[in-house]
Protein backbone atom coordinates (compact mmCIF):
# COMPACT_ATOMS: atom_id res chain seq x y z
CA UNK A 1 0.00 0.00 0.00
CA UNK A 2 1.36 3.40 -0.96
CA UNK A 3 2.10 5.79 1.84
CA UNK A 4 -0.36 8.47 2.87
CA UNK A 5 -0.92 10.84 5.78
CA UNK A 6 -3.40 9.66 8.39
CA UNK A 7 -5.51 12.27 10.15
CA UNK A 8 -8.12 11.75 12.84
CA UNK A 9 -10.72 14.52 12.68
CA UNK A 10 -12.42 15.82 15.83
CA UNK A 11 -15.50 17.17 14.10
CA UNK A 12 -17.13 17.46 10.67
CA UNK A 13 -15.70 20.94 10.20
CA UNK A 14 -12.13 19.74 10.66
CA UNK A 15 -12.78 16.72 8.43
CA UNK A 16 -14.03 18.78 5.51
CA UNK A 17 -11.27 21.34 6.01
CA UNK A 18 -8.68 18.58 5.63
CA UNK A 19 -10.36 17.21 2.49
CA UNK A 20 -8.77 17.78 -0.90
CA UNK A 21 -8.87 16.30 -4.39
CA UNK A 22 -6.46 13.58 -3.23
CA UNK A 23 -8.05 12.64 0.07
CA UNK A 24 -10.69 10.21 1.30
CA UNK A 25 -12.72 9.94 4.45
CA UNK A 26 -12.05 6.78 6.42
CA UNK A 27 -14.88 5.23 8.41
CA UNK A 28 -14.81 1.43 8.78
CA UNK A 29 -12.41 1.14 5.85
CA UNK A 30 -14.00 -2.12 4.67
CA UNK A 31 -13.78 -1.00 1.04
CA UNK A 32 -11.27 1.85 1.23
CA UNK A 33 -8.44 -0.19 2.76
CA UNK A 34 -8.71 -3.23 0.42
CA UNK A 35 -8.97 -0.86 -2.59
CA UNK A 36 -5.82 0.94 -1.50
CA UNK A 37 -3.98 -2.33 -0.87
CA UNK A 38 -4.84 -3.53 -4.36
CA UNK A 39 -3.70 -0.22 -5.85
CA UNK A 40 -7.20 0.53 -7.16
CA UNK A 41 -7.25 3.75 -5.17
CA UNK A 42 -4.47 5.99 -3.90
CA UNK A 43 -4.82 8.99 -1.63
CA UNK A 44 -2.41 11.51 -0.19
CA UNK A 45 -4.51 11.93 2.92
CA UNK A 46 -6.88 9.63 4.79
CA UNK A 47 -9.21 11.48 7.13
CA UNK A 48 -10.53 9.23 9.87
CA UNK A 49 -14.04 10.27 10.90
CA UNK A 50 -14.72 7.43 13.36
CA UNK A 51 -13.85 9.54 16.38
CA UNK A 52 -16.40 12.25 15.59
CA UNK A 53 -18.94 11.45 18.30
CA UNK A 54 -21.81 13.23 16.57
CA UNK A 55 -21.63 10.76 13.68
CA UNK A 56 -22.47 7.65 15.72
CA UNK A 57 -25.76 6.60 17.18
CA UNK A 58 -29.38 5.78 16.46
CA UNK A 59 -32.42 7.96 17.13
CA UNK A 60 -36.01 6.88 16.61
CA UNK A 61 -38.84 9.38 16.44
CA UNK A 62 -42.49 8.75 15.57
CA UNK A 63 -41.97 8.82 11.84
CA UNK A 64 -38.32 8.15 11.26
CA UNK A 65 -35.16 6.33 12.25
CA UNK A 66 -32.02 8.47 12.09
CA UNK A 67 -28.71 6.63 12.00
CA UNK A 68 -25.38 8.41 12.31
CA UNK A 69 -23.04 7.85 9.38
CA UNK A 70 -20.27 6.20 11.41
CA UNK A 71 -22.67 3.76 13.09
CA UNK A 72 -21.48 0.20 12.56
CA UNK A 73 -23.56 -2.54 10.96
CA UNK A 74 -23.48 -4.53 14.21
CA UNK A 75 -24.95 -1.57 16.08
CA UNK A 76 -27.83 -1.34 13.62
CA UNK A 77 -28.48 -5.10 13.69
CA UNK A 78 -28.40 -5.22 17.52
CA UNK A 79 -30.44 -2.07 18.12
CA UNK A 80 -33.73 -2.83 19.87
CA UNK A 81 -35.08 0.51 18.64
CA UNK A 82 -34.37 -0.33 15.00
CA UNK A 83 -35.74 -3.85 15.45
CA UNK A 84 -38.97 -2.39 16.75
CA UNK A 85 -39.35 0.47 14.28
CA UNK A 86 -38.05 -1.13 11.05
CA UNK A 87 -37.22 -4.83 11.64
CA UNK A 88 -36.22 -5.30 7.99
CA UNK A 89 -33.46 -2.70 8.38
CA UNK A 90 -31.97 -4.54 11.32
CA UNK A 91 -32.04 -7.87 9.47
CA UNK A 92 -30.45 -6.23 6.41
CA UNK A 93 -27.56 -5.08 8.62
CA UNK A 94 -27.26 -8.57 10.07
CA UNK A 95 -26.79 -10.01 6.58
CA UNK A 96 -23.91 -7.78 5.48
CA UNK A 97 -20.57 -9.52 4.91
CA UNK A 98 -19.32 -11.43 7.93
CA UNK A 99 -19.15 -10.64 11.68
CA UNK A 100 -15.77 -8.93 11.35
CA UNK A 101 -17.07 -6.68 8.57
CA UNK A 102 -20.17 -5.89 10.64
CA UNK A 103 -17.98 -5.03 13.64
CA UNK A 104 -16.18 -2.43 11.58
CA UNK A 105 -18.13 -1.35 8.49
CA UNK A 106 -20.42 1.67 8.70
CA UNK A 107 -23.70 2.70 7.12
CA UNK A 108 -22.31 6.01 5.85
CA UNK A 109 -19.34 4.29 4.27
CA UNK A 110 -21.57 1.80 2.50
CA UNK A 111 -23.77 4.54 1.09
CA UNK A 112 -20.91 6.84 0.09
CA UNK A 113 -19.27 3.96 -1.75
CA UNK A 114 -22.51 3.03 -3.57
CA UNK A 115 -21.36 -0.40 -4.65
CA UNK A 116 -23.92 -1.73 -7.17
CA UNK A 117 -24.32 -4.87 -5.01
CA UNK A 118 -24.36 -3.23 -1.58
CA UNK A 119 -27.38 -3.74 0.67
CA UNK A 120 -27.89 -0.33 2.31
CA UNK A 121 -28.58 1.71 -0.86
CA UNK A 122 -31.73 -0.36 -1.40
CA UNK A 123 -32.90 0.49 2.13
CA UNK A 124 -32.38 4.18 1.40
CA UNK A 125 -34.51 4.01 -1.75
CA UNK A 126 -37.23 1.78 -0.26
CA UNK A 127 -37.52 3.77 2.97
CA UNK A 128 -37.55 7.23 1.28
CA UNK A 129 -34.36 8.14 3.11
CA UNK A 130 -32.91 11.60 3.44
CA UNK A 131 -29.12 11.77 3.48
CA UNK A 132 -27.93 14.51 5.84
CA UNK A 133 -24.52 15.88 4.98
CA UNK A 134 -22.50 18.68 6.57
CA UNK A 135 -23.83 20.95 3.81
CA UNK A 136 -27.38 19.89 2.93
CA UNK A 137 -30.07 17.23 2.89
CA UNK A 138 -30.33 14.97 -0.16
CA UNK A 139 -33.23 12.68 -1.02
CA UNK A 140 -32.08 9.10 -1.61
CA UNK A 141 -33.72 9.11 -5.06
CA UNK A 142 -31.31 11.92 -6.06
CA UNK A 143 -28.29 10.63 -4.16
CA UNK A 144 -27.36 7.42 -5.99
CA UNK A 145 -26.11 8.56 -9.39
CA UNK A 146 -24.53 5.49 -10.95
CA UNK A 147 -21.95 2.77 -10.39
CA UNK A 148 -19.89 3.92 -7.34
CA UNK A 149 -21.20 7.44 -7.97
CA UNK A 150 -23.20 9.63 -5.64
CA UNK A 151 -24.35 13.25 -5.43
CA UNK A 152 -21.64 13.97 -2.83
CA UNK A 153 -19.23 16.75 -3.69
CA UNK A 154 -15.56 16.80 -2.72
CA UNK A 155 -15.21 17.30 0.98
CA UNK A 156 -18.91 16.76 1.60
CA UNK A 157 -19.41 14.40 4.51
CA UNK A 158 -22.46 12.25 5.26
CA UNK A 159 -23.50 12.88 8.86
CA UNK A 160 -26.67 10.79 9.15
CA UNK A 161 -29.28 8.86 7.23
CA UNK A 162 -32.93 9.41 8.03
CA UNK A 163 -35.27 6.53 7.14
CA UNK A 164 -39.02 6.88 6.96
CA UNK A 165 -40.77 4.20 9.02
CA UNK A 166 -42.99 2.21 6.66
CA UNK A 167 -46.24 0.37 7.42
CA UNK A 168 -44.60 -2.91 6.41
CA UNK A 169 -41.31 -3.86 4.82
CA UNK A 170 -38.95 -6.71 4.05
CA UNK A 171 -35.53 -7.10 2.46
CA UNK A 172 -34.72 -10.34 0.67
CA UNK A 173 -31.50 -11.14 -1.10
CA UNK A 174 -29.89 -13.88 -3.08
CA UNK A 175 -26.35 -13.51 -1.71
CA UNK A 176 -23.12 -14.39 -3.40
CA UNK A 177 -22.16 -17.44 -1.32
CA UNK A 178 -18.58 -16.22 -0.86
CA UNK A 179 -18.84 -12.47 -0.29
CA UNK A 180 -22.47 -12.18 0.90
CA UNK A 181 -22.89 -9.24 -1.44
CA UNK A 182 -26.29 -9.27 -3.12
CA UNK A 183 -26.36 -10.99 -6.51
CA UNK A 184 -29.84 -9.55 -6.35
CA UNK A 185 -31.47 -7.92 -3.32
CA UNK A 186 -34.98 -6.49 -3.20
CA UNK A 187 -36.28 -4.17 -0.50
CA UNK A 188 -40.06 -3.85 -0.50
CA UNK A 189 -41.58 -1.12 1.67
CA UNK A 190 -45.27 -0.33 1.91
CA UNK A 191 -45.86 3.28 2.90
CA UNK A 192 -49.15 5.04 3.31
CA UNK A 193 -50.24 5.54 -0.28
CA UNK A 194 -47.47 3.80 -2.21
CA UNK A 195 -45.05 0.88 -2.33
CA UNK A 196 -41.34 1.07 -3.12
CA UNK A 197 -39.52 -1.87 -4.66
CA UNK A 198 -35.82 -1.05 -4.43
CA UNK A 199 -33.51 -3.38 -6.30
CA UNK A 200 -29.76 -3.78 -5.73
CA UNK A 201 -27.24 -6.03 -7.48
CA UNK A 202 -29.23 -6.27 -10.70
CA UNK A 203 -28.03 -3.15 -12.55
CA UNK A 204 -25.10 -0.74 -12.36
CA UNK A 205 -26.90 1.19 -9.62
CA UNK A 206 -29.73 0.67 -7.15
CA UNK A 207 -33.17 1.62 -8.53
CA UNK A 208 -36.88 1.63 -7.69
CA UNK A 209 -38.71 -0.79 -10.00
CA UNK A 210 -41.62 1.32 -11.21
CA UNK A 211 -43.63 -1.56 -12.73
CA UNK A 212 -43.56 -3.71 -9.61
CA UNK A 213 -44.12 -0.64 -7.45
CA UNK A 214 -47.25 0.24 -9.46
CA UNK A 215 -48.60 -3.32 -9.38
CA UNK A 216 -48.06 -3.61 -5.64
CA UNK A 217 -49.51 -0.17 -4.90
CA UNK A 218 -52.68 -1.39 -6.67
CA UNK A 219 -52.76 -4.72 -4.87
CA UNK A 220 -50.22 -5.53 -2.17
CA UNK A 221 -49.99 -9.25 -2.84
CA UNK A 222 -47.20 -11.32 -4.36
CA UNK A 223 -49.73 -12.61 -6.92
CA UNK A 224 -49.82 -9.14 -8.49
CA UNK A 225 -46.16 -9.42 -9.59
CA UNK A 226 -46.11 -13.19 -10.17
CA UNK A 227 -44.52 -14.07 -13.52
CA UNK A 228 -43.70 -10.44 -14.33
CA UNK A 229 -41.33 -10.32 -17.29
CA UNK A 230 -38.71 -7.67 -16.48
CA UNK A 231 -36.50 -6.15 -19.15
CA UNK A 232 -33.03 -7.61 -18.61
CA UNK A 233 -31.22 -5.54 -21.23
CA UNK A 234 -29.60 -3.24 -18.64
CA UNK A 235 -28.97 -5.94 -16.07
CA UNK A 236 -25.53 -7.15 -15.00
CA UNK A 237 -24.22 -10.39 -16.40
CA UNK A 238 -21.20 -12.12 -14.86
CA UNK A 239 -19.81 -15.49 -13.78
CA UNK A 240 -22.31 -15.61 -10.91
CA UNK A 241 -25.54 -14.87 -12.77
CA UNK A 242 -26.65 -13.98 -16.29
CA UNK A 243 -28.83 -10.92 -16.92
CA UNK A 244 -31.89 -13.11 -17.55
CA UNK A 245 -31.32 -15.04 -14.33
CA UNK A 246 -31.01 -11.74 -12.45
CA UNK A 247 -34.28 -10.49 -13.98
CA UNK A 248 -35.97 -13.65 -12.77
CA UNK A 249 -34.34 -13.34 -9.33
CA UNK A 250 -35.63 -9.79 -8.93
CA UNK A 251 -39.24 -11.03 -9.25
CA UNK A 252 -38.59 -14.05 -7.00
CA UNK A 253 -36.99 -11.95 -4.26
CA UNK A 254 -39.68 -9.26 -4.56
CA UNK A 255 -42.39 -11.90 -4.13
CA UNK A 256 -40.58 -13.34 -1.11
CA UNK A 257 -40.31 -9.85 0.36
CA UNK A 258 -44.02 -9.13 -0.12
CA UNK A 259 -44.94 -12.48 1.45
CA UNK A 260 -42.63 -11.76 4.39
CA UNK A 261 -44.19 -8.33 5.03
CA UNK B 1 5.05 8.34 10.84
CA UNK B 2 3.01 8.38 13.97
CA UNK B 3 3.14 6.95 17.45
CA UNK B 4 1.01 3.83 17.94
CA UNK B 5 0.03 3.06 21.52
CA UNK B 6 -1.80 -0.18 22.15
CA UNK B 7 -2.35 -2.66 24.91
CA UNK B 8 -1.55 -5.99 23.28
CA UNK B 9 -2.30 -9.15 25.25
CA UNK B 10 -2.22 -7.14 28.46
CA UNK B 11 1.11 -5.47 27.70
CA UNK B 12 1.37 -1.77 26.88
CA UNK B 13 3.30 -1.10 23.68
CA UNK B 14 4.30 2.15 22.04
CA UNK B 15 6.09 2.30 18.71
CA UNK B 16 6.58 4.64 15.81
CA UNK B 17 5.14 3.32 12.56
CA UNK B 18 4.44 4.74 9.10
CA UNK B 19 0.79 5.86 8.67
CA UNK B 20 0.11 3.11 6.12
CA UNK B 21 0.99 0.32 8.58
CA UNK B 22 -1.77 -2.26 8.80
CA UNK B 23 -2.63 -3.67 12.21
CA UNK B 24 -1.55 -7.13 10.96
CA UNK B 25 1.84 -5.73 9.89
CA UNK B 26 2.23 -3.91 13.18
CA UNK B 27 1.56 -7.09 15.15
CA UNK B 28 3.73 -9.35 13.03
CA UNK B 29 6.65 -7.13 12.06
CA UNK B 30 6.83 -4.51 14.79
CA UNK B 31 5.86 -6.72 17.74
CA UNK B 32 6.98 -10.10 16.31
CA UNK B 33 3.60 -11.63 17.17
CA UNK B 34 3.53 -13.92 14.16
CA UNK B 35 0.65 -16.07 15.38
CA UNK B 36 -1.65 -13.72 13.50
CA UNK B 37 -1.49 -15.04 9.94
CA UNK B 38 -1.83 -13.29 6.59
CA UNK B 39 -3.67 -15.59 4.22
CA UNK B 40 -5.27 -13.64 1.42
CA UNK B 41 -4.51 -10.01 2.29
CA UNK B 42 -7.84 -9.10 0.66
CA UNK B 43 -10.09 -9.35 3.75
CA UNK B 44 -11.65 -12.66 2.77
CA UNK B 45 -9.88 -15.52 4.52
CA UNK B 46 -9.98 -14.42 8.16
CA UNK B 47 -6.58 -15.91 9.13
CA UNK B 48 -5.68 -12.47 10.55
CA UNK B 49 -8.64 -12.12 12.94
CA UNK B 50 -7.77 -10.54 16.29
CA UNK B 51 -9.88 -8.86 18.97
CA UNK B 52 -9.89 -5.09 19.31
CA UNK B 53 -11.65 -3.80 22.41
CA UNK B 54 -13.38 -7.15 22.74
CA UNK B 55 -14.67 -7.50 19.17
CA UNK B 56 -13.18 -9.57 16.37
CA UNK B 57 -11.87 -7.83 13.29
CA UNK B 58 -9.62 -8.61 10.36
CA UNK B 59 -6.29 -7.05 11.23
CA UNK B 60 -5.24 -6.92 7.56
CA UNK B 61 -8.10 -4.48 6.95
CA UNK B 62 -7.48 -2.01 9.75
CA UNK B 63 -4.72 0.54 10.09
CA UNK B 64 -2.64 0.44 13.23
CA UNK B 65 -3.31 4.18 13.42
CA UNK B 66 -7.05 3.81 13.43
CA UNK B 67 -7.12 1.41 16.37
CA UNK B 68 -4.68 3.58 18.29
CA UNK B 69 -5.35 3.46 22.02
CA UNK B 70 -7.23 0.15 21.86
CA UNK B 71 -6.84 -3.15 23.68
CA UNK B 72 -5.82 -5.89 21.26
CA UNK B 73 -5.86 -9.63 21.89
CA UNK B 74 -4.09 -11.97 19.50
CA UNK B 75 -3.89 -15.76 19.48
CA UNK B 76 -0.77 -15.48 21.67
CA UNK B 77 -2.88 -13.79 24.34
CA UNK B 78 -5.38 -16.62 24.84
CA UNK B 79 -3.31 -18.98 26.97
CA UNK B 80 -3.12 -18.56 30.73
CA UNK B 81 0.06 -19.66 32.53
CA UNK B 82 1.09 -21.92 29.68
CA UNK B 83 -2.32 -23.60 29.54
CA UNK B 84 -4.25 -23.50 26.30
CA UNK B 85 -7.57 -21.71 26.07
CA UNK B 86 -10.59 -24.10 26.01
CA UNK B 87 -11.15 -23.20 22.35
CA UNK B 88 -7.56 -24.16 21.47
CA UNK B 89 -7.94 -27.40 23.49
CA UNK B 90 -11.16 -28.23 21.63
CA UNK B 91 -9.59 -27.60 18.20
CA UNK B 92 -6.70 -29.90 19.19
CA UNK B 93 -8.89 -32.62 20.67
CA UNK B 94 -11.40 -32.75 17.82
CA UNK B 95 -8.93 -32.26 14.95
CA UNK B 96 -10.38 -28.88 14.04
CA UNK B 97 -7.25 -28.24 12.00
CA UNK B 98 -4.93 -29.90 9.55
CA UNK B 99 -2.28 -27.52 8.21
CA UNK B 100 -3.13 -24.97 10.89
CA UNK B 101 -2.76 -21.88 8.76
CA UNK B 102 -6.32 -20.62 9.24
CA UNK B 103 -6.49 -21.77 12.86
CA UNK B 104 -5.46 -18.56 14.70
CA UNK B 105 -8.22 -16.66 12.90
CA UNK B 106 -10.75 -19.46 13.35
CA UNK B 107 -10.04 -19.64 17.07
CA UNK B 108 -10.17 -15.86 17.60
CA UNK B 109 -13.40 -15.60 15.64
CA UNK B 110 -14.97 -18.55 17.50
CA UNK B 111 -13.98 -17.10 20.88
CA UNK B 112 -15.75 -13.86 19.92
CA UNK B 113 -18.84 -15.89 18.99
CA UNK B 114 -18.98 -17.57 22.39
CA UNK B 115 -18.56 -14.21 24.13
CA UNK B 116 -21.77 -13.12 22.43
CA UNK B 117 -23.70 -16.36 22.18
CA UNK B 118 -22.93 -18.95 24.84
CA UNK B 119 -24.80 -21.86 23.22
CA UNK B 120 -24.73 -21.38 19.47
CA UNK B 121 -26.45 -23.84 17.15
CA UNK B 122 -24.60 -25.49 14.25
CA UNK B 123 -26.17 -22.96 11.87
CA UNK B 124 -25.15 -20.03 14.08
CA UNK B 125 -21.57 -21.34 14.24
CA UNK B 126 -21.41 -21.77 10.46
CA UNK B 127 -22.92 -18.32 9.88
CA UNK B 128 -20.49 -16.73 12.30
CA UNK B 129 -17.49 -18.38 10.65
CA UNK B 130 -18.59 -16.99 7.27
CA UNK B 131 -15.50 -14.78 7.21
CA UNK B 132 -13.02 -17.58 8.01
CA UNK B 133 -11.89 -19.87 5.24
CA UNK B 134 -10.26 -23.27 5.80
CA UNK B 135 -9.04 -25.24 2.80
CA UNK B 136 -8.26 -28.49 4.66
CA UNK B 137 -10.87 -29.67 7.10
CA UNK B 138 -14.22 -29.28 5.42
CA UNK B 139 -15.34 -27.43 8.56
CA UNK B 140 -17.09 -30.40 10.26
CA UNK B 141 -14.50 -30.71 12.99
CA UNK B 142 -14.20 -26.96 13.37
CA UNK B 143 -17.93 -26.73 14.12
CA UNK B 144 -17.62 -29.71 16.49
CA UNK B 145 -14.70 -28.02 18.26
CA UNK B 146 -16.62 -24.78 18.76
CA UNK B 147 -19.54 -26.76 20.21
CA UNK B 148 -17.19 -28.63 22.54
CA UNK B 149 -15.57 -25.37 23.68
CA UNK B 150 -19.04 -23.96 24.39
CA UNK B 151 -19.49 -26.63 27.06
CA UNK B 152 -16.16 -25.66 28.69
CA UNK B 153 -16.29 -21.87 28.60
Amino acid sequence: MKDFNYHSAKDSKEASKLASSSSAFLAGGMTTIPSMKLGLATYKDLIDIKNIKKLSGIKVSGKSVIIGAATKHVEVSNSKDVKKAIPSLSSLAEGIGDPQVRNRGTIGGSIANNDPSADYPSACIALNATIHTNERKIEAAKFFKGMFETALKKGELIEAIEFQIPEKSSYQKHPNPASRYAIVGVYVAKHKGDVNVAVTGAKSCVYNDKDMSKALTGNFSSSSIDGMDLDSSEMNSDMHASADFRASLVVTQAKKAVDAC
Amino acid sequence: MGKISLEVNGRKVEKEAPDNTLLSTFLREHLQLTGTHIGCDTSQCGACVVHVDGNSLKSCTALAADVNGSKVTTIEGLETNGKMHPMQEAFKKLHGLQCGFCTPGMVMSAVDLLQKNKKPSDTEIRDWLEGNICRCTGYQNIVAAVKEAATKM
